[in-house]
């Protein structure tokens, strides 16, 4: 069972406290499943609350999705000004016109100066941390987007509430069962 | 199906068309590692497509100098398309006559299914398999494997030379 080779960190992009759960996606902005993922992803934050945190982290198939490595910077971006979390959910609400003039709209709409993202994606300040992210998910074995990892290990069932409650709740109950987690 | 060739064996020769009029052996990219990936068909949906992501990985595979090829059943026109298509940049071998044959060399075939396995060899400079890897039937296998062997191939090479 492929397991995360990159620990959660300080670098990482966490909503959420820390609780049992760590749910993490290795996500393309521009892959449709991803899309559909996005709002079922949030359903599972809801619903488990306070005992999961949620973690992002860039895997863009640059080579089919045009956009994908400009949308991951542009997040970043906003990252870079405490506003990665809005960037992420605008881009993936507005998925289906994702375009280089969409993305400086977003830009505008986080109150984010234009001219620092053009200097931004000029100089290409955050490809080396897209990349590192892409990297570290080959690494630990993403096979596709979106690919969930589940307290550090890769969830092969589909990115549906349902399976992803049936392997949460799992989790939950051996932590449980677990004698090491009684104090 | 035989068994999925191990690390250790030698890995069979083959020949076979890298596009309608041109042909790929294996011997010919003796002297650097040499990555197969058999795959069952061209076409799949891309974000959980393989050779898509295999292809991202190009860069990767070349710090180690290791070769990509990626096998499957396809004709070289169904090929030569699905490659344009998906931007691959290596080359798509077409194991169509006789059918699976090399897949079947490398036991990496799926008679009932009459496609390749997914499976991933990795191949030393010398032609000896390093690794191999068979996944289970619809699961993408991932790059992780490949990366972990060409990185032990690398480290062992370094030592090689240590202590020349």
């Amino acid at each position: 069972m492929p397991k995360l080779k990159v620990p959660v960190s300080a670098n990482d992009h966490v909503r959420g406290k820390d609780g049992p759960i760590t749910l993490l996606e290795y996500g393309d902005y521009e892959c449709p499943f991803c899309g559909k993922a996005y709002p079922i992803l949030k359903e599972i934050e809801k619903h488990y609350d306070k005992q999961l945190r949620f973690v992002f982290r860039n895997f863009p198939l640059t080579q089919i999705h045009p956009f994908a490595e400009i949308a991951a910077e542009t997040a970043e971006f906003a990252g870079a000004k405490g506003k990665f979390w809005e960037m992420h959910d605008l881009i993936y609400e507005n998925q289906s016109r994702l375009s280089v003039p969409t993305l400086q709209e977003l830009v505008e709409t986080l109150g984010l100066s234009l001219d620092e993202y053009a200097e931004a994606i000029e100089s290409q300040a955050f490809a080396a941390k897209v990349r590192e992210d892409f990297l570290g998910g080959a690494r630990s074995g993403v096979n596709g987007t979106p690919t969930l990892f589940l307290n550090g290990e890769r969830f092969n069932g589909p990115a549906k509430f349902q399976p992803l409650v049936v392997a949460i709740d799992a989790l939950l109950q051996n932590r449980a069962e677990d004698p090491a987690f009684h104090s | 199906m035989a068994n999925l060739l191990q690390a250790g064996t030698v890995a069979p020769d083959f020949t076979l068309n890298v596009t309608p009029d041109q042909t790929l052996s294996l011997s010919e990219l003796k002297g650097k590692p040499v990555i197969l990936a058999f795959y069952p068909d061209d076409w799949s949906p891309v974000c959980s497509d393989e050779m898509a992501l295999f292809n991202e990985l190009l860069p990767e595979f070349h710090k180690y100098n290791a070769n990509l090829l990626g096998i499957s059943v396809d004709s070289s026109w169904c090929h030569l398309a699905f490659a344009e298509n998906r931007h691959l940049h290596f080359p798509l071998l077409a194991d169509f006559e006789p059918k699976g044959a090399v897949g079947k060399l490398y036991g990496a075939y799926r008679e009932k299914a009459g496609t390749c396995a997914r499976a991933l060899f990795v191949i030393d400079g010398e032609g000896k398999i390093a690794w191999s890897y068979l996944s289970p039937t619809g699961e993408n296998p991932g790059a992780d494997g490949i990366l972990e062997a060409l990185e032990k191939l690398s480290k062992k090479e370094t030592v090689a030379k240590l202590a020349l």
